[in-house]
């Protein structure tokens, strides 16, 4: 039973977190693709923040989470996914230190280094948690130790590569809304023009990434399995479509901070929707599905699982209180006053 | 060079990296706390300025603390699985309540912080800085009682192959922790006053923002008093604490090998760990390591011979740290004081101040030292008397591990550069000019009232 909140619990850490990191992830990959000068490249930073580091602790809490209630797990999935893992580390350094180093030398070469540091650190993590989870999804070779039977190149197969192309997409969407709705006055209204119309673009493209990855769940892994013996569970990717059709619908009316909602709700219901479908397992192994890492061989004694269980259902409200509350205080788009603000980015 | 190897090296290099940005900002966050509640509960603009200007250094130095510090957190699943899976019962729960209680606080308030200087009331304001100064003491309580744990493993029984938890509440309050984090914290409100001092010293040598830079070396003087006295007594504690439940490290420290009864320090040393003997050892102090160690002069204090070669650490590399780290310890004192004499009228002596921008790298060589005797010491215990080091790396490849760690070396080794570079662009160029009347001296380099200008 604990095992199982525990699953659940983790599920949706790592869906809050993608949903959270992902706007600022796609904003700053869209960045040089967006923003035209280097006033709207400065909208772009500082629309994204006061945010970023606060999105970026729910992976740190889901990491964690992962450490404190699975341990059998967190060991073999990061050693396993290494390459993978350090290369998203990598990405976060350069990519975390851009904000604060950017601005505090006045010179062209210097900012274009930062900024080409802010694009390709949100670029690589959002392909690769998609190439991750997909591959998750469909299991990875683990022996019977728990020992990966494979390279950096056995987890860019065809079904892991389109799951990074889906995460990017929606990451994408998400982050160009969030430009749309959150770059301001005179310097952002052309740059939020441009956003809209990526978001308008992009979507399309990612309801066909979407459509074949669903098609391609059925025949790379059995995700569906937990589906069918409980149909009920349809709801979840059911929803998830209904999110995606909403984004759009709210887009051609104009109501932007409404689709930037239902790209939240799609990313959320997608995460979900895997996460379902590999319960129990955490971590399946391809080789020999007796092999695989479940939520039950691979969990915390129940004493930790209770403690953390308290500890989270104390803490992670007061957590979304606070940020809520960030959030909302900074809600208004970024305009000129902001950028002439000294600490602005 | 195996797998073993290089992860130890990259952890290192990881930990010594992210630990030369942590004890700023354990400190310097809680001194800005203090300058703008001066400027709530006074009004007086300098205050303010002083916050500003404190506060962009810290910025800096924060960015890069927390993007190292985020790598630290998977490191434990990439290259020490074999002890993740063995000790994450215990170890991965403090390390998920740090992230909850700590770091969400951390990183949600400083952003509120940095924009909300004309968003917020002086109140509120102040009060952003004091969760971040906070919450940061606090993560590193749990990350302190995690590495306690590897220390001096409590609260738990060996149960399913693995160690799980049995008592959470001594694991988090166990003496150990209480005392690693107090001597961790001083150190770092050491560093941090030194910090503050020595850019103080320079400006004020030059002459320039007299008043602001004053009032800063002022408050920072009397941390480095109180705080550098604390450390050497609580140091002593810590001392104890190892003597009594780690010998070996504690023999290390002192490159003592043969068990007597009334051991002495030696004032000089040098071990040779091959040989078993120390190859340079004289000035002895009679019985003053078993003074040291258990508070009585004729105390019986094992030797590095009594323990079987392969559990004792690397020998050289513990004592000449420790020594570092406590010859340091007693300069600081020495420094402090003097600084803290000259406080109210540090321009009368320039010596001092001449010497202070210097000594403020000190601190950091003694952190790290410190660092060193604390974790080469434990060798080769991961986990003290429960699991080897060797028994907990990863089953990776060496050649992952190697582009790893070279890609550490070069990208981390950039980012100190640009870090550094930078404290040093924004710390000589001081605050901003004083808004309205505010008693200056002529600047002398010119440079000094510069508008910060942004890209
Ligand atoms: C004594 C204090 C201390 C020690 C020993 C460590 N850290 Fe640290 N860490 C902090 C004190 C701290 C801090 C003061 O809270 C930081 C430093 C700079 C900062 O911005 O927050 C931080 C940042 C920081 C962050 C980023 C948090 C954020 O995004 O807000 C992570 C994930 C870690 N650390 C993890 C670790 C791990 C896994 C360590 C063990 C090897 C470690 N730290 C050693
Ligand atoms: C931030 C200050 C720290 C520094 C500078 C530091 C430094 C080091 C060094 C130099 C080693 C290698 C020792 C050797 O192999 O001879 C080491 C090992 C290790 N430390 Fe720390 N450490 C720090 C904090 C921590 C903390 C807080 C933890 C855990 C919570 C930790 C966990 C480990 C682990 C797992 C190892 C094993 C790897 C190894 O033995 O090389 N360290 N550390
Ligand atoms: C003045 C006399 C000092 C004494 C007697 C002393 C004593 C000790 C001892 C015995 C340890 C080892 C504890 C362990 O193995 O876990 C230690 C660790 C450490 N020391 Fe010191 N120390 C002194 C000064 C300093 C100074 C000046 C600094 C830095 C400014 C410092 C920073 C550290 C750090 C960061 C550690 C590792 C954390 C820990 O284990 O507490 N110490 N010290």
């Amino acid at each position: 039973m604990l095992e199982s909140i525990w699953f659940f619990l983790w599920g949706v850490l790592w869906a809050v977190y993608f949903m959270l990191d992902g706007f600022d992830l796609g904003a700053g990959t869209l960045m040089p693709f967006l923003a035209k000068s280097d006033q709207q490249r400065r909208v772009v930073y500082n629309a994204i923040g006061p945010f970023w580091d606060g999105n970026e602790v729910w992976l740190i809490t889901a990491g964690g989470v992962t450490f404190a209630a699975f341990p059998g797990t967190y060991a073999v999935m990061f050693s396993s996914l290494y390459s993978a893992l350090m290369l998203i580390l990598f990405a976060l350094i350069i990519r975390g230190v851009a904000f604060e180093l950017r601005g505090k030398v006045d010179s062209p070469g210097w900012r274009r280094l930062w900024d080409g540091c802010l694009c390709v650190g949100s670029l690589v993590p959002a392909l690769l948690f998609g190439v991750a989870f997909a591959n998750i999804f469909a299991g990875i070779p683990l022996d019977a130790e728990g020992i990966y039977q494979g390279t950096l190149f056995t987890l860019l197969n065809p079904y892991g590569l389109l799951g990074g192309v889906f995460f990017l997409l929606m990451f994408l969407v998400h982050g160009a809304l969030w430009l749309g709705v959150k770059s301001g006055g005179q310097v952002g209204a052309e740059l939020a023009e441009r956003a809209r119309a990526a978001a308008r673009r992009l979507w399309p493209v990612l309801v066909v990434v979407a459509v074949v990855f669903l098609l391609a769940t059925a025949w790379a892994t059995d995700l569906y399995a937990n589906y069918l013996k409980a149909p009920v569970l349809w709801l979840v990717p059911l929803l998830a479509v209904v999110a995606l059709l909403a984004q759009r619908w709210f887009m051609a009316r104009e109501q932007w901070w409404r689709a930037w909602f239902a790209s939240a709700g799609t990313i959320v219901l997608a995460t979900l929707f895997g996460v379902i479908g590999l319960y129990p397992r955490l971590l399946p192994s391809s080789l020999n599905p007796a092999w695989s890492l479940t939520a039950f061989n691979s969990s915390s004694s129940p004493l930790t699982l209770k403690i953390m269980l308290g500890v989270a259902l104390v803490m992670v409200p007061v957590v979304i209180l606070y940020q809520l509350w960030v959030y909302l205080r900074f809600r208004q788009p970024v305009a000129e006053e902001d950028l002439a603000y000294e600490e602005a980015y | 060079m195996d797998v073993l190897f290089l992860s130890r090296l990259q952890f290192a290099a990881a930990t010594f990296f992210h630990f030369l940005f942590v004890p700023l900002t354990l400190g310097l966050s809680l001194m800005i706390a203090v300058m703008e509640t001066r400027f709530v509960t006074t009004g007086q603009e300098v205050y303010r300025r002083m916050a500003r200007f404190w506060g962009r250094l810290f910025l800096i130095n924060f960015a890069v603390g927390i993007v190292t510090g985020i790598t630290l957190e998977f490191q434990f699943g990439t290259n020490w699985s074999r002890y993740s899976a063995y000790v994450g019962d215990i170890f991965g729960s403090l390390l998920a309540v740090e992230a909850t209680v700590a770091f969400f606080l951390e990183s949600t308030f400083i952003a509120v912080w940095v924009f909300g200087w004309n968003k917020l009331s002086p109140r509120a304001h102040a009060a952003c800085i004091w969760i971040v100064a906070i919450a940061s003491n606090i993560s590193a309580y749990w990350i302190l009682t995690a590495n306690s744990f590897m220390q001096h493993p409590v609260g738990y029984v060996l149960r399913n192959g693995r160690a799980e938890l049995a008592d959470f509440f001594t694991v988090i309050t166990q003496k150990w922790a209480v005392l690693e984090f107090v001597h961790t914290l001083s150190a770092a409100y050491v560093l941090s006053a030194f910090f503050v001092m020595g850019i103080s010293a320079w400006h004020l040598l030059r002459g320039r923002h007299r008043e602001l830079f004053r009032k800063s070396f002022a408050l920072a003087a009397s941390w480095a008093v109180v705080f550098s006295i604390f450390l050497a007594v609580n140091g002593d504690l810590s001392g104890k604490e190892v003597a009594e439940k780690q010998p070996t490290k504690l023999a290390a420290m002192e490159a003592h090998w043969e068990t007597t009864t009334s051991a002495p320090i030696y004032l000089l040393a040098w071990p040779d760990q091959d040989n078993q003997r120390n190859a340079i050892q004289a000035l002895p102090v009679p019985g003053m390591l078993s003074f040291l160690a258990f508070g009585d002069f004729s105390a019986e204090v094992k030797g590095l011979k009594d323990f079987p070669p392969q559990d004792r650490p690397p020998v050289l590399l513990t004592f000449l740290s420790f020594r570092l780290m406590v010859g340091l310890g007693v300069l600081f004192i020495v420094l402090a004081v003097w600084a803290w004499l000259r406080r109210k009228e540090p321009e009368a002596s320039p010596r001092l101040l001449r010497i202070l921008p210097w000594a403020m790298f000190l601190p950091y060589i003694a952190i790290e030292a410190g660092w060193t005797v604390a974790e080469v010491g434990r060798q080769p215990w991961i986990v003290w008397g429960l699991m080897r080091t060797s028994e907990a790396v990863s089953p990776i490849a060496v050649s992952q591990v190697a582009t790893t760690l070279v890609a550490f070396v070069l990208v981390y080794g950039l980012l100190g550069i640009a870090a550094a570079y930078l404290m040093y662009t924004y710390a000589r160029r001081g605050p901003e000019p004083a808004a309205e009347g505010e008693p200056q001296a002529a600047p002398a380099g010119g440079a000094a009232g510069e508008e910060v200008a942004h890209a």
